[in-house]
């Protein structure tokens, strides 16, 4: 079925081919590709929810708009902070875990599979609420528990003091994050070249070596999927927000994503929530071929 | 090795044996909190003293869950069913949308994907370029535009909103074709000299060669479409439509101290899916680590 194939055979394959394709495509079509043409065009108008509204041409109205939003700036900024925290702490933390239980029994290593997994099945709204009843000033565990500690004297406001805000959100999201890593992690390493490593151990080489020489080119293709998609996660970081601080305390932990949704479906700017989208996907795009390209350097 | 590098290499043994069953314990600890927290009387959790194991069993919390809202148990058109818990008709659209989703996905990806891996036509890397270029990009930035074009659609605050996107969205025929790459083009080639229509061939050779790639897939949509809080916040309004993430969200806003009532909604939530996710999960480790293949 290469190149010797007749025309007849050839238009089969063709419109049996697109036959196949076709429900798929209705609504990868529908409800993804036009969306996301529909996001670049209506970021430049104002446009709102109404619909007897017709919407209004503005040009780059809405992306000059952008970069004098002082809010946008600051949940620019704290999404940054997010992404840079949680995609390398991530990445160590799921190899380091992966490593120390892929070569485990089946039964330990699926233990702990699912157990990292907890926390996404789980469920963003039910892990966000049980965070926020542990991180409550009067109710919660930590306080109870560092007080008694003796790390802290006083009760501590967790979600309500913009000092701490933004780093407690981190902390439930990278327990949300580390899961599917994991899982990815310790299939990498399970197919690592055993006949390499085995000829470096009779060679002398310690452990660490082994790591860095054999194991780590190998699953480095891993090490950029998880990359990729951490980031992706990390930008998108939502329900927390929503849940939890709705941005604040005074914005402390206001997140593009959060801000997109609050500049939609609260002050009804359809376009101006969308220019802020356009811009989200681009710097996503930036960095994952930043990441694409470093990866291949090294 | 020598036997200090044995010495050295077992402390660090227990030493990661001690630190992953501490991780494990801290993971497990937020679920282990819903679970009792949903089955503790008020006095217990609003003390500031935790009760690490409740001395005091209560069904107060589920309670007033189902007490607080009702709703129909179904509509179809002008049939309506008998009047529920709301968390229980919540419940049932969950079920139902997930439902859906899973089997609208796996029909639809499982024909995409093996015409983009067996297939020979024009076109085909074009489709495929646009579907790994969809896959990298964030796909809240779409829920905009998807909110506009559900309401001319008239499918605004409708369950089936929320289920389209979820088929519409590419992984699955990405993950789908990476499962149908293996299937041998011999045996498709006998099946057409046999006489075997084209769709003959796909029920009756295709499918039982992929059927572990759709178990993994099925069990990944169903997950994932459960748990996508985003976009069931953003299209559905009316209480009769709520998934039971956003009941319980809507809860939490209403009574925000009750922490009682809000861990029986989070535990009603969280518990049959996790439940799904233990009996299927080795399905689920094969989907994740087959989509990430060529990444």
């Amino acid at each position: 079925m290469t190149q010797t194939m007749s025309p007849a055979l050839r238009r089969r394959e063709t419109v049996s081919g697109y036959l196949f394709l076709l429900p798929s495509l209705v609504f990868f079509v529908g409800f993804v590709v036009v969306p996301m043409v529909m996001c670049v065009i209506t970021s430049f108008f104002d446009a709102n929810m109404n619909a007897n509204t017709p919407d209004v041409f503005i040009g780059l109205a809405n992306y000059k708009e952008l970069w004098q939003d002082k809010v946008f700036l600051k949940a620019l900024r704290n999404t940054f902070i997010i992404v840079l925290v949680s995609v390398p702490v991530v990445c160590i933390f799921s190899l380091w875990v992966a490593s120390a239980i892929y070569q485990m029994k089946e039964f330990a290593l699926s233990f702990y599979r699912v157990v990292f997994y907890l926390p996404v099945v789980t469920g963003s709204v039910a892990v966000t609420v049980v965070w926020k009843w542990m991180y409550n000033n009067y109710y919660g565990i930590f306080n109870y528990l560092l007080k008694g500690a003796g790390v802290i004297s006083k009760n501590i406001n967790w979600l309500g003091d913009p000092k701490y805000a933004l780093g407690c959100i981190i902390i439930i999201l990278l327990t949300t994050s580390v899961g599917q890593p994991i899982v990815l992690y310790v299939s990498a390493l399970s197919n690592v070249d055993s006949t390499l490593v085995e000829a470096a151990e009779v060679d002398g080489a310690t452990n660490l070596q082994v790591f860095w020489r054999i194991k780590w080119p190998q699953i480095m293709p891993t090490t950029l999927y998880i990359l990729v998609i951490t980031t992706i996660n990390s930008f998108q970081c939502f329900a927390l927000i929503q849940l939890l601080t709705s941005g604040g305390p005074n914005y402390a932990t206001e997140t593009v994503m959060y801000y997109i949704y609050y500049t939609a479906f609260k002050l009804y700017r359809f376009g101006y929530g969308n220019a802020m989208g356009v811009v989200l996907a681009i710097f996503i795009a930036l960095l994952s071929a930043l990441q694409f390209r470093l990866a291949k350097e090294s | 090795m020598t036997s200090k590098d044995n010495g050295r290499s077992m402390g660090y043994k227990i030493f990661s044996v001690v630190v992953l069953i501490i991780l494990a314990f801290l993971f497990i600890f937020p679920l282990y909190w819903i679970i009792t927290g949903a089955l503790k009387p008020p006095a217990a959790i609003n003390s500031p003293k935790p009760q690490w194991w409740p001395s005091e069993f209560t069904m107060r919390n589920f309670q007033v869950l189902f007490s607080k809202r009702s709703a129909p148990l179904f509509q179809f058109g002008s049939v309506t069913g008998p009047t529920v818990p709301a968390a229980i008709r919540w419940m049932v659209n969950t079920v139902f949308m997930a439902v859906m989703a899973m089997i609208l996905t796996c029909i639809t990806a499982a024909m995409a994907g093996y015409a983009l891996a067996k297939k020979r036509f024009i076109g085909r890397y074009l489709i495929f370029s646009l579907i790994v270029a969809a896959m990298a990009l964030p796909k809240q930035v779409i829920l905009i535009p998807l909110i506009r074009e559900m309401s001319a659609l008239g499918l605004y605050d409708n369950i089936w909103a929320v289920i389209f996107p979820t088929v519409g969205w590419p992984f699955g025929v990405f993950l789908m074709k990476q499962f149908s790459e293996s299937i041998p083009g011999e045996m498709l080639e006998a099946a057409r000299i046999d006489g075997a229509s084209e769709f003959r061939t796909f029920t009756n050779i295709v499918v039982p060669m992929i059927k572990p790639g759709i178990g993994a897939l099925a069990i990944f949509t169903f997950i994932n479409s459960w748990n996508d809080y985003f976009m069931q916040l953003i299209m559905l309004t009316s209480n009769a439509n709520l998934t039971i993430s956003l009941g319980i969200a809507t809860m939490q806003a209403e009574n925000s101290t009750d922490y009682g009532l809000i861990m029986a909604g989070a535990a009603l939530a969280a518990v049959p899916i996790i439940i799904v996710f233990l009996i299927f999960q080795k399905y689920f480790t094969k989907g994740i680590t087959m989509g990430a293949v060529k990444g």
